[in-house]
């Protein structure tokens, strides 16, 4: 029993939560390497591009729940995901119109576009707190948990509970068929082929005849696909709050480059590296331990590190991988 | 160049014109800075009482006081320091309301206003630390401080009959000094903390901050953050991962928005905000209201009150000297005595005139204690079916 109880305690507060935020950070990762594979730059704005669809998914939601229309047990933001998509991909063309094929055209280096991106991410920054505010918004709709707290441990009578909402489900199973669709499409789609080629080499892909706008566009589409995604679905689990969404680029970008920048494999592996470590190497081993060795009963937490250094624990894993393996896990392009 | 020169030659023909007996207060709040939106108020406030002092025409003599305003900036000790520096030395102020935030509090205290012997009464400052700092009788604060609130959220704990919480505090000179301070308090009255950790405001996981918290257990969870910040995450972390089901809220979380996020989830959750309540409470909301501001903002009330005592002690002491009548400052707070509401500064200079011992009450329900603070009254609230309701006032 007392294992048990230790494998439900682990389960509940590494396990899960660990899982669902690393789907959403694998998410996010996979549309900053797919732009740098293809388009060669590191785009910040990609966490406030995660922020407009976000933004944009809301207020449909919200004219949604006006209307009465809702999705069952499943989240209203779910029926609304597509309208978020569209307007971000909109949005991202746009840019990509007026800004980035001015700097392709004139063949600035990576670094300057990486300034643009910058700027871009202000302006979209503004554009996102105009739309919806500063505030904190819960937009969380339908069935809340799978199973309580409580109703697991009525069932079976274990001391610890074993709670699983709905928006984690929901975000793991989401990322997982996402991620199908995506390597399905990079891999057996003409599109996705033309994409792959122009990644591993921009001249002999131009050579072949494959059309250049073309491949840009449908990356641009695909990322803010992902960049939407990503947003609603954290914005599910957690809540929507723009200032969030810039914070979280930072873990994305570990993410995507611990995986290797470029390399879609990676960009997964590398989300769920980032946060295992951070919620594994910040917990407080007491409770368990207190299950598996009751005779053992220590007077600390037997916490590896304090919670405050849980981002550092990401960005010591970061610069190791990068000293002794500048591509990262997987065999990204160097940085 | 020409007009601050003209400025200047008003204020010193001014200044020579007038009463012997007109009485300069010093007003060192942040009217930029972090907390600018807050200084209006606050000024308005302490100016309110100033007038109302000079209109009843039983001050001194009939003496007018004059307030002057000087920009603390709450945030930078060294402009507080030079802002209070010109008011004592160029300015001439006979006493300050202010400062307005802990830092600049201390650094303008020890620097100008001890060593030229100046009362200061911070109507803001809510720092553990200025408790035990030497002042020569020269500071009070008609704010409580955190260790206070520390104590009373103690004793609210105690009754609800928990001996062991978790801890959790935003990590600023706000949280960690109510966390550290809780502690203290918590652990002398017998009781246990399993585990005192920050979390860092708008990040984008709390996850690990739970699980910690979760694995060090207790009965319950202190959350000294924000409401629209960590603090609501770690909350919402803490109920959904059935970590925690009751939760003690200090004033950072007490607000509409934390019966908006959980309502009767956190059913049976407790805790407590600095407020005062009463007859002294309504006439300043009257009074203000009339003098064209809010009296409900934050520390307005405490802000009429610190300009209140000032003149009412100069009064008690029948001089401005701030050497002397720094020690009529606690008796004029004190009971005994006849009860001083705000609005009511006029009978009260009556009753100093005639000899009869006063107990000033005002806006904030006044009350000053150890080194001279406020002892501050907390209102206890209760989260029941999912609308704070205030249980008492203590």
């Amino acid at each position: 029993m007392d294992i048990l109880n230790a494998l439900v305690a682990i389960t509940n507060y590494i396990l899960i939560p660990a899982t669902a935020y690393g789907s959403q950070l694998a998410l996010g990762a996979l549309g900053v390497t797919l732009i740098y594979g293809i388009l060669r730059f590191s785009n910040f704005a990609h966490g406030d591009t995660m922020a407009f669809g976000t933004a944009i998914t809301i207020m449909v939601t919200w004219g949604l729940q006006a209307m009465g229309v809702s999705f069952g047990p499943l989240p209203t933001a779910l029926l609304a995901l597509p309208v978020g998509i569209a307007a971000t991909a909109v949005l991202v063309l746009a840019t990509d119109k007026l800004v980035y094929s001015y700097y392709r055209r004139v063949r600035a280096a990576p670094v300057v576009i990486v300034m643009v991106s910058v700027g871009v991410m202000f302006m979209m920054n503004a554009l996102t707190r105009f739309l919806i505010g500063v505030d904190d918004i819960n937009f969380a709709d339908g069935a809340r948990f799978v199973i309580t707290a409580r109703e697991f441990r009525d069932m079976t009578g274990l001391a610890e509970p074993l709670p699983i909402r709905s928006s984690q489900i929901i975000t793991i199973v989401m990322a997982a068929l996402i991620v199908a669709a995506l390597f399905w499409f990079l891999n057996r789609t003409r599109t996705g082929k033309s994409m792959r080629a122009f990644s591993d080499n921009e001249d002999l892909a131009l050579l072949s005849g494959i059309n250049p706008s073309r491949v840009v566009a449908v990356t641009w589409i695909i990322a803010a696909a992902l960049a939407t995604t990503a947003g609603v679905l954290y914005g599910l689990d957690k809540s929507f709050k723009a200032f969030n969404y810039f914070h979280l680029l930072l873990p994305i970008f570990a993410s995507a480059i611990l995986g290797g920048l470029g390399n879609p494999l990676g960009a997964i592996a590398g989300g769920f590296v980032i946060a295992f470590s951070e919620i594994g190497v910040t917990y407080a081993w007491k409770k368990v331990a207190g299950y598996l060795l009751p005779a053992f009963e220590p007077d600390g937490l037997l916490q590896l590190l304090s919670t405050e250094y849980k981002f550092a624990v990401s960005f010591v894993i970061l610069i190791a991988v990068l000293l002794f393996k500048p591509t990262g896990l997987f065999k990204g392009k160097s940085v | 160049m020409k007009k601050l020169l003209l400025a200047t030659a008003t204020v010193a023909l001014s200044a020579g014109g007038a009463f012997a007996e007109d009485v300069k207060i010093g007003i060192s709040l942040g009217f930029t800075g972090p907390l600018e939106s807050m200084s209006p108020a606050m000024a308005a406030g302490a100016e309110l009482a100033m007038k109302e002092v000079s209109d009843s025409g039983k001050f001194m003599g009939g003496a007018t006081v004059t307030p002057v305003r000087g920009d603390s900036t709450c945030a930078d000790a060294a402009a507080a320091t030079a802002t209070v520096e010109r008011l004592v030395t160029t300015e001439g102020v006979k006493g300050i309301v202010g400062g307005m935030c802990s830092g600049e509090t201390t650094a303008s205290l020890q620097n100008v206003a001890m060593p030229n012997g100046m009362v200061m009464i911070s109507p803001s400052a809510t720092s553990p630390a200025l408790s035990s700092l030497e002042d020569n009788g020269l500071f009070f604060r008609t704010a409580p401080s955190d260790a206070r609130q520390s104590e009373v959220m103690t004793e609210i704990i105690m009754e609800h009959g928990i001996k062991e919480v978790a801890v959790t505090y935003t990590n600023n000179d706000y949280g960690k000094g109510l966390a550290d301070s809780f502690q203290a308090a918590f652990e002398a009255a017998g009781g246990k903390v399993t585990i005192n950790a920050a979390h860092d405001d708008g990040k984008s996981d709390y996850a690990a901050e739970v699980g910690a918290l979760a694995s060090a257990g207790g009965e319950a969870l202190v959350v000294a953050g924000y409401v629209d910040q960590g603090g609501s995450a770690i909350t919402r972390g803490a109920i959904d991962s059935g970590a925690f089901s009751t939760f003690v809220f200090p004033d950072g979380m007490v607000g509409d928005k934390l019966q908006e996020n959980f309502g009767a989830e956190v059913n049976g959750s407790f805790g407590q905000i600095p407020s005062a309540e009463g007859e002294g409470k309504d006439k300043f909301m009257a009074l203000a209201e009339a003098a064209g501001f809010n009296g409900s903002d934050v520390y307005a009330g405490e802000a009429y009150d610190a300009a209140a005592l000032i003149l009412l002690s100069m009064a008690a002491a029948g001089t401005t000297d701030p050497g002397v009548y720094k020690d009529k400052v606690m008796d004029i707070a004190n009971a005994p005595g006849e009860p001083i509401l705000a609005g009511e500064l006029g009978k009260a200079l009556e009753l100093i005139a005639a000899g009869t011992d006063i107990d000033y009450i005002g806006a904030s329900s006044v009350e000053l204690i150890g080194a001279g603070e406020s002892a501050g009254t907390f209102r206890e609230i209760e989260i029941k079916d999912g609308v704070i309701e205030t249980v008492k006032y203590r």
